[in-house]
């Protein structure tokens, strides 16, 4: 049950919930894992969100960023979200401990089309922390696997400790999504691919091009080179997705800083399909 | 609970404003101790402590051999060093040295002029050293200072906004002097940081800040002079306390060389 | 109420028994008044605080308040300010911080209570407000300041009856006439202004405002029927065929004072497709990316929220304030700035402003009041630089 005086999203998106740190896993050197559980209701439905949409954390005094969700849209357990340290907000989270307090609003912006992909195959190409917001995506196909073909997941990084989630492949594997890691440098112990993701795309056997989707998120000249890469292999820019990243302030539309072209990033976005923003993606400052 | 970080205030060549406008943070100043150590500030305590500081202040410009030495001393004991106000950011009103004869003033101002030595020209903190943050304003403004200090305190990235005037005018309902009035004000050119005080009291802005990011001068400056508004009069508005930061000192040399203002 | 009636003649003097009666009903009435060599918007109790006689002279780059050879109170055309102060303030506190013994609290904003009437807005302006609503109402989400105020708003517009030569409402089809999106509207004319009404609330703020002008003026007959036939120029009566003659006069010499045109039948549509022209780094150089465009725009609504704090951090205040795509942090991503320079930050503008707005918002950004291209310092006009991508693109 929900207190009853809250607004809902639409009609305030300032509305801040204060969540508390539940949990926190060092995940790589300055990304961490936080599980955060809202302190105000406990309705079943208040963690349901779409794989691909992000929540505004608010840490008071310093300011809000967003962050993508990186947990299991099935479970009602918490906000899970990977976390890197970038800016000053990120900074202030990593200095916080289990217990913790901070302000939270959401779920905004567009997910990735999970429902277009039934029936389809699916490649997923994730760059380094973009496996953040790919990892409910995975999840979701995981728990309905029947109703997807082959899927891949084509993971890359700059070295082996920036592959995210390391210790669930082998759960991702037995759900017969075939994991392929690359990275682009190669460290002791390494023996798996060194390169590009796009390496790795262009080398894809697909059976049915016309019935494939390429879902990506990392670095913006990653996803560029990946959706080419797409193209390339049959798959047409109405199938390809990207989750972009920019400046989001207030996550509802409203104060005009994520724009490219047309589209507000935060809530056309983020994920977009690849026709709708390739005029301008390629356009420098923009 | 990590160490507080210690503190160190450089003064160079200045009125010492910027660092009394610290002192006169007079509501935060006690909050400010707890957050950090003050090791080194000569206008307030002659406690002075070696360094090494993890914060330097540098109030004031270079413009003696001996300043010119000392800043590298400054830079070699300090982590984190923030230039605060016009002189030590942009060389400050007395860099208006730069564009006359430094002997003859030296001769005409001083009874004994023999026991002054001193450089040719008065320059920015910048131009001798590396500079972490610059902090403008002429004086600064003591709550972006504090500010600062807290954010450099809990570990923050400082960052004030780097606008122009003319967005705090705008958001004080303040009607612009440039057009309504056809007054010189250096507003668009100029960083926000004073709340845009002189356009609220009738006048032009004189460009306290310095200029703003970006500070088109070239274009507003053809604008004045479309206006008729006379090299002579421009000149001086633009070489003031930021007279030698670099878009304004292209601005105003720029003028003297187009001259007079043909009229028409 | 019955449809159509034909307007009412107010006699000059009583308007300031419009101005009683909305105050009476809780209204703060807002309107035009002269201040800081201009003509500005802000709180009047008197219709002396009108710009009577005065007017404004615009052109790129140039405003110059000046005496009108007559007494009209609204002879002039739109200043620096526009009414989306009211309801999009430039600084208002969205959320309160407050740190508890169990951790951070988060108070929303009170709900706002404030009563605005708007005296004067032209019909541009109620184009302006028509497209904020779709901005702030009518999207996937709302902003509940401008909702609250909104919903309490009471609007007054004038007919424009002169223009300036940075007008340019006709050809962004918003004006000079006001159609709709009013609850009471005046034109002007010698002795008086015609007022129409526009909606419920104004019909019934117009009834009891007749009411009053009836008792102050005691036992002067005002109109209550079609045939009426009004002694003195001192009463509310009908307008006569000559004062309704008079004022569509008035209202067609604004008509005819607008030169300044702009071609929108390829809008949206020109500007995204030109993200490569010249003109961008042409302007770029002309512009101070100072931000009075699109401060004075009264359509534009980029904000900024600041963290407010007291330095022991036990309370925290979300300010918002406007904040402009011309500010070079505006695009601040992950260390760097999308958009690095001048010419960038004015194509975002102006595609946005008249290109990508009908995406998002089915309507142009542009109202065609012509401010931006006043009160930019130097007179960049947006309808030359439509023009001129328009004219240098290669079919």
């Amino acid at each position: 049950m929900t207190t009853s005086s809250q607004p809902t999203l639409r009609e305030n998106p300032w509305f801040t919930h204060t969540v508390r740190i539940a949990d926190l896993i060092e995940e790589t050197e300055g990304v961490a894992t936080y599980q955060l559980v809202m302190t105000d209701g406990n309705s079943s439905s208040m963690y349901e969100f779409v794989p691909g949409q992000f929540n505004m954390l608010y840490l008071p005094g310093v300011g809000e960023s967003a962050i993508s969700m990186s947990g299991d849209p099935d479970r009602n357990d918490g906000w899970i979200h990977t976390v890197r340290v970038a800016g000053n907000v990120t900074k202030t989270l990593a200095r916080l401990q289990r217990g913790d307090t901070l302000g939270l609003r959401g779920p905004f912006g567009a997910g990735w089309p999970v429902s277009e992909l039934v029936r389809k195959d699916v490649i997923i190409v994730a760059g380094g922390l973009g496996m953040a917001p790919l990892r409910p995506l995975v999840y979701y196909l995981m728990n309905h696997r029947e109703q997807f073909g082959k899927i891949w997941l084509i993971l890359g990084a700059r070295t082996s400790d920036g592959l995210l989630y390391p210790s669930e492949y082998a759960a991702w594997r037995k759900r017969d999504i075939e994991v392929i890691l690359t990275v682009d440098r190669a460290t002791a112990g390494w023996n798996g691919h060194v390169g590009v993701v796009t390496q790795l795309i262009d080398r894809l056997q697909l059976s049915r091009p016309e019935q494939s989707h390429l879902v990506t998120c990392g670095p913006e000249v990653m996803m560029k080179y990946a959706a080419m890469s797409g193209l390339r292999l049959g798959i047409d820019a109405e199938r390809i997705w990207v989750s972009m990243e920019r400046n989001m302030q207030c996550a509802a539309g409203l104060c005009g800083h994520c724009q490219l072209g047309p589209e507000f990033i935060c809530k056309d976005g983020p994920v977009v399909r690849y026709d709708r923003i390739r005029p301008y993606l390629f356009v420098e400052q923009l | 609970m990590p160490r507080k970080p210690r503190l160190a205030v450089f003064k160079f060549a200045s009125c010492d404003g910027c660092q009394l406008s610290l002192l006169d943070a007079e509501d935060e100043l006690l909050a400010i101790c707890d957050r950090v150590e003050i090791a080194h500030f000569a206008e307030a305590s002659s406690d002075l402590q070696p360094g090494p500081y993890d914060v330097a202040l540098v109030e004031g410009s270079i413009t003696t051999h001996e300043d010119a030495e000392r800043i590298k001393r400054v830079r070699a004991d300090s982590k984190f060093l923030m230039t605060i106000g016009a002189c030590a950011t942009s060389g400050g009103i007395q860099s208006l040295r730069n564009w006359g004869q430094i002997d003859e003033w030296v001769q005409s101002v001083y009874p004994s002029p023999e026991f002054i030595r001193t450089l040719a020209t008065s320059t920015a903190i910048a131009d001798h050293v590396l500079v972490d943050f610059a902090l403008h304003g002429c004086p600064i403004n003591h709550h972006q200072l504090v500010d600062i200090l807290v954010a450099l305190a809990e570990g923050r990235n400082p960052r004030v906004p780097s606008h122009s005037v003319c967005l705090d005018c705008k958001h004080r309902g303040t009607v612009c002097h440039v057009v309504a009035r056809g007054i010189p004000c250096l507003g668009p050119v100029t960083q926000s940081g004073c709340g845009a005080i002189c356009p609220a009291y009738d006048r032009g802005c004189y460009g306290c800040f310095g200029p703003s990011q970006p500070a088109n001068t070239a274009s507003l400056v053809s604008q004045f002079r479309s206006h008729g508004h006379s090299t002579e009069k421009l000149v001086p508005l633009l070489r003031s306390f930021n007279a030698a930061a670099p878009e304004f000192q292209r601005a105003s040399e720029q003028l003297v060389i187009l001259g007079p203002n043909s009229e028409g | 109420m019955a449809t159509p009636i034909s307007p009412l003649f107010i006699p000059k003097p009583h308007l300031q028994l419009l101005l009683n009666e909305l105050r009476h009903r809780g209204y703060s009435v807002v309107g035009p008044t002269v201040d800081q060599e201009a003509i500005v918007y802000g709180e009047i109790q008197s219709i002396e605080q009108l710009p009577q006689g005065w007017t404004d002279e615009q052109a790129p780059g140039h405003y110059r308040l000046k005496r009108r050879d007559d007494n009209a109170w609204f002879g002039f055309v739109v200043g620096p300010h526009s009414w989306k102060k009211y309801l999009f303030p430039p600084k208002t506190t969205l959320l309160t911080a407050e740190k508890t013994e169990s951790g951070w609290q988060f108070i929303p904003r009170s709900a706002d209570t404030t009563k605005f009437a708007l005296l004067g807005v032209r019909a541009c302006e109620l184009a302006a407000m028509r497209i904020q609503d779709q901005v702030f109402l009518n999207g996937p989400y709302q902003d509940p300041l401008y909702r609250e105020r909104r919903e309490h708003l009471f609007v007054i517009s004038v007919n424009c009856t002169q223009a300036a030569s940075t007008c340019f409402c006709t050809s962004m089809k918003t004006g000079p006439r006001c159609e709709n999106g009013f609850d009471l509207a005046l034109t002007e004319i010698d002795t008086g202004f015609l007022c129409e009404v526009g909606s419920e609330r104004g019909r019934e703020v117009l009834d009891a405002f007749v009411s009053l002008a009836r008792r102050a003026s005691e036992g002067s007959s005002v109109a209550s029927n079609s045939n009426n036939d009004c002694v003195t120029a001192n009463e509310i009566c009908f307008a006569t065929p000559e004062q309704l003659k008079s004022a569509e006069n008035a209202r067609q010499q604004a008509v005819d004072q607008i030169t300044r045109q702009m071609e929108t039948s390829d809008l949206p549509g020109l500007l995204l497709s030109n993200l490569d022209h010249p003109r961008w780094k042409e302007v770029g150089e002309r512009c101070l990316s100072c931000t009075n465009c699109t401060m004075v725009c009264p359509t534009c609504f980029c904000s900024s929220v600041t963290e407010v704090r007291d330095l022991n951090m036990d309370r925290v205040e979300r300010e918002r304030t406007w904040d402009s795509c011309f500010n070079p942090d505006f695009s601040y991503l992950g260390g760097s700035l999308v958009r690095n320079d001048t010419a960038s930050r004015y194509r975002q503008w102006l595609t946005h402003k008249l290109d990508g707005w009908h995406a998002q918002f089915g309507t142009s950004g542009c109202v065609g009041c012509g401010r931006c291209i006043t009160w930019c310092p130097v007179g960049i006009d947006i309808t030359e630089e439509v023009a001129a991508i328009r004219e240098e693109t290669s079919p």
